[in-house]
């Protein structure tokens, strides 16, 4: 294996750890996909999902924890990267899922744009803003077009204490 | 509202939300009815899980039972003529949920115009004045005709 994929495999390795370790991330259907440093959340239709049968629509509640998911996995994953690179989080750490240290939320504002019809959904995070203790995620949520968002969500995070470097 | 307004309107409130597939998958349950109030709970389990070094609840889930709440609070709403759907949604987490203990939710309208209704609640897991959660939201609402 080169160190080049082996990169790939061990940040592959690291992403699915982290979203295996978390319950409610399983309890909901949410994975993720990554191309270069884009991650791709996807929530795949599920008929407990539901909110409004008679529309019948995905729950809000469904959307918030979505949403919110998506912009925490991001953020840890963005922690984790540089980290990857030093190669310093040990193989075993991340088959435990040890290697995270998930963001604590501080606050979400959800805005629901559309009703979200029973399908597969998908939502991509953007860390607009970064610091050593705060951070500020905007995150767009949609189904068939990438273009008609039926949800999209704004919130700060409290960042985990950085590692001491070694 | 006359006393058989309100008690039709709570037996329809509880159809309604129990029925809703996600809020029984959360196991949630109505506690208390009021005009334009309502209370609801759901009890701790693994799955609902965020940080599974401490076994504290997700935000998710707590925001699950918060907006639920809200809108069961909209349907209670004894001017409202049609179901209701979020429009936004402003969850600011206090502090985390209490590992083991089941989590409350509390939610009221505080003002309507013809469009619209503002909400909102706490949720909270040993005592109310220690809320974990709070919900500021907005709600679709249709005003009855005067």
């Amino acid at each position: 294996m080169t160190a080049q994929e082996s990169l790939k495999a061990r940040r592959d390795g690291a992403l699915d750890a982290l979203v295996r370790s978390v319950p409610y991330i399983q309890f909901l259907g949410v994975t993720f996909d990554r191309r270069g440093d884009e991650l791709t959340a996807t929530l795949s239709y599920n008929a407990r999902l539901i909110g409004n049968p008679v529309l019948p629509a995905l729950h809000g509640g469904v959307t918030a924890g979505f949403l919110e998911i998506t912009a925490l996995v991001e953020l840890a994953w963005h922690c984790t990267r540089a980290a990857l690179e030093d190669g310093r989080p040990q193989a075993e750490d991340i088959a435990a899922g040890g290697a995270f240290h998930i963001p604590k939320t501080i606050d979400l504002t959800v805005d629901y744009l559309r009703p979200c019809r029973p399908q597969d959904c998908y939502a991509r995070a953007q860390i607009n803003r970064s610091g050593r203790r705060y951070a500020s995620v905007h995150v767009e949520a949609w189904q068939d077009n990438r273009t008609r968002l039926f949800a999209q969500a704004t919130g700060h995070f409290l960042m985990p204490p950085r590692p001491p470097d070694g | 509202m006359s006393d058989d307004d309100r008690a039709r309107r709570e037996k329809l409130a509880r159809r309604f939300t129990e029925a809703l597939p996600f809020s029984k998958a959360l196991d949630m349950r109505i506690d208390s009815f009021g005009v334009a109030v309502a209370g609801m709970s759901m009890p701790y389990s693994g799955f609902i899980v965020g940080d599974p070094g401490t076994g504290i609840v997700h935000g998710g889930a707590v925001s699950a039972l918060l907006d639920t709440c809200g809108g069961l609070a909209v349907f209670l709403h004894p001017e409202g003529t049609a179901p209701t759907a979020t429009l936004d949604l402003r969850i600011d987490y206090m502090r985390p949920a209490k590992p083991g203990h089941r989590i409350h939710a509390w939610a009221e309208v505080y003002n309507t115009t013809r469009t619209v209704a503002f909400v909102r609640g706490i949720a909270y897991d040993t005592a109310r004045d220690q809320p974990v959660a709070m919900l500021t939201g907005a709600f679709t609402f249709a005003k009855k005709a005067l």
